[in-house]
Order: structure tokens, then C-alpha cells, then sequence
């Protein structure tokens, strides 16, 4: 009896101890399902790439994307938009200070609260790159610069006037998809972006994504190589046409897109199907390492926290106590915060999931609410 | 060795050069000629299309009501312009300022050469009329320009209304991006060439003109509008311009769409598009308006306000409304809807037209032939003079290579000397410059000596120095070469023009009233070369009449 008492209290003993080690697995596989799609932040770079009034819709697709990607979470300040020309205050236009998405005018996006971060001639493809690799001056305001990290999923929609391999800027330069290709491996090898979604609305869409090589990256276009893509539809009060078709099904996709939906990329890839749209969209995902059908879309348009509201304590594991031991240990040394340098190798070298819970504390990125 | 630079091989092509040269000369000359007449059957041509993409297709919605309106002003006008006897200037001015238009007016005087039929007088005056509609938030560097003639009588009255109706339409719109100029100019051609010239600062032509008190910035396209009836039935396109210049086809083609956008009847050259082509009476219809737009380029007048414009690089057509006897008539509304549509496309222009084509030939309004097409039929007829001249040369160089070859029997030909040659080629010049300076200046001793008027003496004074240079010793063998000279001469071929324009214009007329037309088509190419810098008289008097003479000489060469 004495040996039965024994061994049903030591299992009972070690029950009882282990219950906190497993309730703390268990909080760790919650938390590591946080980091599942692998991003803490979002940005997005939309880019408008011609002038002049007769080329209104391209600067409406921009801003239409600009505003479903704002519904969805991403603030002003995560995102750089780029309009090459000013349609809203453009002596042409019988409605000032408006851009309409829809005839009849049922759609003004742009809004009260539009924030352009390159305007008119400051779109080259300079800055764009610039912006993309993040080599601006040191002068450049904060609102202009992409300042991701490795954990940015960065959404980047480009409109314009393309060709086979090249996209035109402001009627005078070109930008190739080698370029393209190349300033998405300098963003992979800085780190600054942990996955890529790469939009483009031109003619030739499909063009502009073949020579991609990173990693990680994901492309929508609107035509094939060899395929122009078609504006939507005019309106007769303005004179000009309004919208792309490809944006104007993505712009009426999105809108039914909040930010708790749980559509996939899968539903992306079916936007605009060649009868709707005259030409092919095509995609390309490839160099992605998650399967399209688990990737929300709102990891891109959207900036979604995720937040569990817990009333338990939880502990944390045990590798943290020497960071906080060192913190509290007297010899306090107060390191003001700064904004992480472009590689920042030592963080690099911990690649353990624990080491990356201290490392997002550490760090400037988006605090993350337990 | 090369082709040229081996004898023997040079031997064989120059004796080809002038074995075959009269029939390879043929055939050039009835190829340029087919080629030309061929280019009016449809399929060699294109069909036009817009080339400017600022223009784009001709989606704006035309929202413009005041046809009615523009009629009843059309009344009004006209009892001014009886009160008034010419250009009712107090009560434009007015109506301009009443919709909101900067007005400013210019006068302007001029001394004719010799008065014509139309004016019976010397000295012309009169006074432009025009107001400027500022954009409203465009800077002021570029304008249009939308003008109607001021005509004496029944002329031109709903022309000049519409153009106040689509002012006071114009001003309470925000859209547009270039100054608006409504010009109303009196005395048609001569009141443009003042108008122009003060807005431009030049002073080509002699006139005499008050400088513009106001300005818009450059102009990048003009309109001249005629209209002189309630309800028309069919628009017309006037594009021929000064020296037989023409706009940008662009204009044409927005004229054009915005036609078929309104489904109002347009024509050009006053026939209307046929849809037969393969037909005989299609390809002739087609050939005909073809050559009328030739012959209207070839006489180097303006036929249309438009046509001093394009002197300025500022492309401008006329739309002039015909009332004819058809079925389906149009309204001032559509028209005034058209011409909105039109300006409203030409205000989201960025630059000047030049996208399309300069120089064109228009079968009809759907079709044009380029200037890359129809010039190589020109070049073989210019062959033609080439070949001749080769085959001239050699046979100059043959009597030295006789002698090289060593037969001696052909005698040495004297070279001509200098002087014999100079000598005729001096007076066929002279005579051609008195051809040029002569008529108008002796025309008071002309009207002293003859009854005669003062036009009449001009172009009488012309002829008579032209069958003057005719005055060579001739001998009586040659009289059938003499009579097809004659018949071929510049003056001739004048006369068969006039001719065949007026069986163009289903318009013939009689030996008399034919040659009464060809009269007055001097006093007019004078005219024209004095009051605007027309070509057509100089070219022929100081080139082509001397050239012709040339040949006379050498016809009866003893």
C-alpha cells in the first residue's frame, strides 16, 4: 500500500510539475503560430508612373489601391505613394480636387486625407529605387523613406505605360525588369522585407516579373508578354477614361476584402479572368516559399495585429533571465534608441524562434502585445 | 571595273540611255500619270485615324443648348449690321462684354493694288472685333482661336451669333486649360492678315493696323466658322490654305469623328463620302474630289479664313454650313454641340499638332494619301526631265568621241558663243519680271489711253505682255509646233483648269463665261500676291513663263 501511496503521489507530484512546462509549450506554439505568415509589419509602395490628363486612370488605379490598403490597416505612414502627375487640380478637370474610379462619379478616391510622398517629377526611377533599397539621403523625410525590416511584408503596385521588359517613367525614362529584379536581391540581402507582393498594371504586365530571382517574392500582372491591357470604361462628363480593367475588378475584389476575411491568394489569382479583362492576368509564384492558398490576403493589404486578450500569467522561459538579470544588475547602461542600421548581422546570426522573441523586443519593429 | 567608270560598259548604257529614250520617257509619263489617278481608288488608300494621343476618341459629353438662342441673336445682328453699314462694332463689343469676355478692337486700313470687283474701291478699312475668355485657372500661355467673318448682306449672320452663344456657353465652364480668342473680322481675308499680323508683331504684307491691346499666348489651333442659314444640311471642310498649305490631318480627323459622333452629314470639298468604291461612278467621284483638292492647293489662294493662320505654324480649318436640298437637316445646337466637342478636344492638346500628317491628299474624309505616296508620281514625271537631259549630253559629248575614234568625217561644231545664248535667256527673264512688275504699275496709263477699268487694265496689261514675248521671227514650217506650244503655254494651261475646276464643282460653264473666269482668276492671283504673299503669280511670271519663252526661242531657232 505504502508503494502504491507512493507512486500515484510522485505521479501526482510530477503531474503537477509538469502542467506549467506543458501550459508553457503550449503558450509557445501559440505564440510561435503569431509569427506563422512570418511578418510583424506592413508597407506598401504604390507607384504611378505617367502624366498628362489623358493618362487620368493611371493615377485613379494608384490612388484606388492607396485606398483599399488603407481601409484595410496600413497608416500613411507605412506607406509611400508615388503619383507622377496631378490630375485632381489638372486645369482639365470639371470636378477639382476629385479623382473618380467609377463613371457617374459614384467613387472620388482621392478623399480627404490622401498623403503623396513623391509627387510630379519627383517620380523617377531614381527615387524609386532609391526608396525600394533604401540609399536616400540623410536629409530625406521620414514620410519618403521604406523603412522596413526583415519581418516587413511589403505590397509593391506599379501602373503605367510598359512594354516587353520595361515600364516607362514620366514619357522620358524607362525602368527594365533587370533593374527591377536586381533592387529586389539588394532589398533581400539588407534584409528589408521578409515577404514581397509584386503588382503591375501595364501593358506586358507579365514582362516585368520574369527575371525575378530573390526569394520570397510573389507577382500578379494584369496582360502577357505581348498582350496590351485595356482602360475600362470613359466617362463623358470628364472626358477621359477612368480606370484599367484589371485594377477596377482588384478595386471591386478588394472592397469586399475586410480585414478579419480570410481570402487567399488563391482568390487573387482569380481577379479579372480573360473575359472580363481582354487580356491574360498571370502570376508567379515560385520563388514564394508558402503555399498561395495559406497566404491572406490581408498580409499584404492589410496590417493585421493579431491580439489574443489572455488573463493568465505566463511565464517566460528561462533563456530571457540572463538578459534581465544583465538589465537589472546595478551597472545600468542606458543605450538610447536608434533606427537599425541597414544589416544588422549580430541579430542575424541567432536564428532560433526564442532568440527572435528577445530579438522583435529589442529592436524598433512593431511591438509585439502578448 | 565599275559600272560607270568602264568605257565599254558606259558605251552600252549611254547608247541604251538614247536608244530607248523616248519610249522609257513615255512610260514614265503615263506611269506618274496612273499612279496619281490610281491613288483615288479606295483600297490604295488609308483610312484616317487619330494620330494625336492627347485627343484621344471623342468621349466628352456635349451639353451645349443654345441653338435657339444663338438664332434669334442672329437677327438682331444682322438689323445692327444694316444700321450700322458694315461692322456693327459698338453693339459686339457690348455683346461680348455682356458674357463676360475681355474685348479689345482693332482697325486697320489698306491700299489695294488696283481695286477688284469686289471692293470697286482703293483703300480698305475696317475693324476687327475680338474677346478673349480667360481660363480660369490655366496660366495665360496658350489660346484658341474660334472666329466667324463679319459679311455684308445676308452672309455669315448666324455664323457670328453662334460664336456669342458658344462664348456665353464657354465662360461658365472650369475645364479649360487654353485662353479662348472670338475673332470677328470684317472684309474676310484682309481683315485676318491685320488681325494676325498685330498679334504677332510682324508686318509682312504692307498693311496698316493698330496694335492689339490684348493678348492670350501662342496659338495652337484655329476655327473659322461660316454659317449663313437657320438649318443646314451638310457641313463642309475647308482645309486649302494660303500657297495651298494645310493643317495637321489631325484636324480633319477630329472634324471628322465628331461628325460621325453627331451623325451630322459632312463633306468635303462639297461632295459628300460615297460607299461604292468598286464601282466606276465611286472611283471617279473619289478622283474628282481628289483633283479639286489639287487644283484649290495649286492656285495658292486662301479658300477659307483658316488659311492665313497656317502661315503662323497655328493649324486651323474652316467649317462651313450648306444648305442644300436634302432629306435630313441639322440644327445650330448640333453644330454648336460639334464645335464644343472639337474645342473641347483641342483644349487637352499639350503641344502643337504634329502627329499627323502636312501634306495629304484627301479622296474623300474616311481616306488619305500621304505625301509618301502620291510624291513618287511626281518624281517619275521629274525623271522624265533627267532623262532628256542626259540624253541631251550625250549627244553633245558624241561629236568629241567621234573624233577620238579617228574618223574625222563629222565637222567640228562651232560652239555657240556667249552672247548668243546669254542674250535670250536674259530678254525670256526680262520679259517675265516685266510680266511681274509691269500690270500694275502702268495700270493708270492703261485706264488714261483704253476705256477700260482699272482691273480690267491690270489683267489686259498681262496678257498683252505675255503674247508679246511671243513676238519672235518664225518661220511658217514649224507653224504645227508653234500651235502646240501655244496650246501648252501657262496661260493655257491656266484656262483648261479653270475649265476643268468648274466641270469639277458640277458647275460648267460657256466659252465666255469661261474665259470672263479666267480673267478674273488674274486679277485675283495678283490680288492675292500683293494683299497676303501668295506664290502662285511670282512663280509663274518669274520662273515658268521665262522657262516656256526659253523654249519658244529655241523652237524657231535659225
Amino acid at each position: 500500500m505504502d508503494y502504491y501511496n507512493l507512486l500515484t503521489t510522485c505521479a501526482f507530484i510530477h503531474l503537477l510539475v509538469s502542467i506549467p512546462y506543458a501550459y508553457s509549450n503550449y503558450v509557445e506554439n501559440k505564440a510561435g503560430q503569431f509569427f506563422s505568415s512570418g511578418h510583424t509589419n506592413n508597407w506598401a509602395v504604390l507607384v504611378c508612373t505617367s502624366r498628362f490628363w489623358f493618362n487620368y486612370r493611371h493615377v485613379a488605379n494608384t490612388l484606388s489601391v492607396y485606398r483599399s490598403v488603407k481601409r484595410l490597416g496600413i497608416p500613411d505612414s507605412h506607406i509611400v505613394l508615388m503619383l507622377a502627375d496631378d490630375m485632381a487640380c489638372n486645369y482639365r478637370n470639371p470636378k477639382p480636387a476629385t479623382v473618380f474610379s467609377h463613371k457617374n462619379m459614384e467613387l472620388n478616391v482621392y478623399g480627404d486625407d490622401v498623403e503623396v510622398d513623391y509627387r510630379g517629377y519627383e517620380v523617377t526611377v531614381e527615387n524609386f529605387l532609391r526608396v525600394l533599397t533604401g540609399r536616400l539621403p540623410p536629409s530625406t523625410p521620414r514620410s519618403k523613406r521604406l523603412l522596413s525590416d526583415d519581418r516587413s511584408n511589403i505590397l509593391i503596385y506599379l501602373t503605367g505605360h510598359g512594354g516587353n521588359g520595361f515600364l516607362k517613367f514620366q514619357d522620358s525614362e524607362e525602368i527594365s525588369n533587370m533593374e527591377l529584379a536586381d533592387a529586389f536581391e539588394q532589398m533581400w540581402q539588407k534584409r528589408r522585407y521578409n515577404e514581397l507582393l509584386f503588382i503591375i498594371d501595364t501593358c506586358q504586365g507579365a514582362s516585368m516579373y520574369e527575371r525575378f530571382y530573390s526569394p520570397n517574392l510573389m507577382a500578379l500582372a494584369s496582360s502577357q508578354v505581348g498582350e496590351d491591357s485595356l482602360s475600362h470604361q470613359p466617362d463623358l462628363a470628364i472626358g477621359v477614361h477612368l480606370m484599367d480593367k484589371y485594377t477596377f475588378y482588384l478595386l471591386e475584389f478588394l472592397e469586399e476584402v475586410h480585414p478579419a476575411s480570410q481570402a487567399n491568394m488563391n482568390d487573387l489569382f482569380k481577379v479579372c479572368p480573360q473575359s472580363q479583362c481582354v487580356s491574360t492576368p498571370g502570376h508567379r509564384t515560385d520563388l514564394f516559399q508558402r503555399n498561395p492558398g495559406s497566404v491572406l490576403i490581408t498580409d499584404f493589404f492589410g496590417s493585421v495585429r493579431k491580439v489574443e486578450i489572455t488573463k493568465d500569467t505566463i511565464n517566460l522561459t528561462s533563456s530571457l533571465k540572463p538578459l534581465i538579470q544583465r538589465s537589472g544588475s546595478g551597472d545600468m547602461q542606458i543605450e538610447s534608441l536608434t533606427y537599425v542600421d541597414q544589416l544588422p548581422v549580430a541579430e542575424i546570426i541567432h536564428q532560433n524562434a526564442i532568440q527572435g522573441l528577445s530579438y522583435s523586443i529589442m529592436t524598433e519593429g512593431t511591438p509585439v502585445n502578448f | 571595273m565599275g559600272l560607270l567608270s568602264d568605257p565599254n560598259r558606259r558605251k552600252a548604257l549611254t547608247g541604251l540611255l538614247t536608244r530607248l529614250n523616248t519610249p522609257i520617257c513615255i512610260v514614265c509619263y503615263l506611269a506618274g500619270i496612273v499612279w496619281f489617278m490610281g491613288l483615288a481608288f479606295e483600297p490604295f488608300t488609308l483610312r484616317t485615324y487619330m494620330s494625336e494621343n492627347a485627343m484621344g476618341s471623342t468621349m466628352v459629353e456635349e451639353r451645349f443648348s443654345s441653338g435657339e438662342r444663338a438664332l434669334s441673336l442672329a437677327k438682331e445682328f444682322d438689323a445692327h449690321k444694316r444700321k450700322a453699314g458694315g461692322m456693327p462694332v459698338e453693339w459686339l463689343v457690348k455683346a461680348m462684354q455682356s458674357r463676360g469676355l475681355e474685348v479689345f478692337t482693332q482697325s486697320f486700313s489698306r491700299k489695294l493694288p488696283f481695286p477688284d470687283e469686289n471692293k470697286e474701291r482703293y483703300m480698305v478699312r475696317g475693324t476687327n472685333v475680338y474677346g478673349i475668355l480667360r481660363a480660369p485657372r490655366a496660366p495665360r500661355t496658350e489660346a484658341l482661336v474660334i472666329t466667324a467673318p463679319c459679311s455684308p448682306g445676308n452672309t455669315n449672320n448666324q455664323a457670328v451669333a453662334l460664336l456669342l452663344a458658344l462664348a456665353q456657353y464657354f465662360r461658365n465652364q472650369i475645364y479649360w486649360a487654353k485662353d479662348i480668342i472670338f475673332l470677328v473680322n470684317e472684309h474676310d481675308l484682309i481683315g485676318t492678315q491685320a488681325w494676325l499680323e498685330g498679334y504677332h508683331h510682324t508686318n509682312i504684307t504692307g498693311m496698316e493696323y493698330s496694335p492689339l491691346q490684348g493678348r492670350a499666348g501662342s496659338i495652337q489651333a484655329a476655327l473659322s466658322l461660316e454659317l449663313s442659314s437657320d438649318v443646314i444640311t451638310s457641313l463642309d471642310l475647308v482645309l486649302e490654305g494660303l500657297n495651298g498649305q494645310l493643317p495637321n490631318l489631325d484636324l480633319a480627323n477630329l472634324f471628322y469623328a465628331f461628325c460621325q459622333k453627331l451623325g451630322v452629314l459632312c463633306t468635303i470639298q462639297g461632295k459628300l463620302q460615297r460607299n461604292d468604291w468598286d464601282t466606276a461612278e465611286g472611283y471617279t467621284h473619289a478622283a474628282q474630289t481628289m483633283m479639286l483638292m489639287v487644283l484649290k492647293q495649286a492656285c495658292g489662294r486662301s479658300w477659307g479664313d483658316h488659311g492665313l493662320f497656317l502661315r503662323y505654324h497655328i493649324e486651323a480649318a474652316s467649317v462651313r454650313g450648306i444648305n442644300s436640298f436634302r432629306h435630313y437637316k441639322t440644327d445650330a445646337t448640333t453644330i454648336g454641340r460639334l464645335l464644343e466637342g472639337m474645342v473641347r478636344k483641342l483644349n487637352n492638346l499639350l503641344e502643337r499638332l504634329h502627329q499627323s500628317y502636312f501634306f495629304y491628299l484627301l479622296p474623300s474624309l474616311s481616306r488619305f494619301v500621304s505625301i509618301g505616296y502620291y510624291m513618287p508620281a511626281f518624281g517619275l514625271l521629274a525623271v522624265i526631265l533627267l532623262l532628256r537631259a542626259l540624253d541631251l549630253w550625250v549627244h553633245l559629248g558624241a561629236p568629241a568621241l567621234a573624233a577620238v575614234d579617228g574618223v574625222t568625217e563629222a565637222e567640228q561644231p562651232s560652239s555657240p558663243g556667249v552672247l548668243t545664248v546669254l542674250t535670250p535667256v536674259v530678254i525670256s527673264h526680262l520679259t517675265g519680271v516685266a510680266l511681274y512688275l509691269l500690270p500694275v504699275h502702268l495700270q493708270e496709263m492703261a485706264v488714261e489711253h483704253f476705256p477700260v477699268s482699272e482691273t480690267e487694265a491690270v489683267v489686259l496689261t498681262a496678257i498683252a505682255i505675255y503674247t508679246a514675248g511671243l513676238a519672235l521671227p518664225h518661220n511658217t514650217q514649224r507653224a504645227l509646233y508653234a500651235v502646240v506650244m501655244v496650246l501648252l503655254s501657262p496661260a493655257f494651261t491656266i484656262l483648261y483648269c479653270v475649265f476643268i475646276y468648274q466641270e469639277l464643282i458640277e458647275a460648267p460653264v460657256s466659252v465666255s463665261e469661261g474665259w470672263m473666269l479666267f480673267l478674273s482668276v488674274i486679277s485675283q492671283g495678283i490680288l492675292d500676291h500683293a494683299l497676303y504673299g501668295s506664290l502662285v503669280y511670282p512663280l509663274l511670271a518669274l520662273f515658268i513663263y521665262p522657262c516656256w519663252l526659253m523654249f519658244w526661242n529655241i523652237l524657231f531657232w535659225n
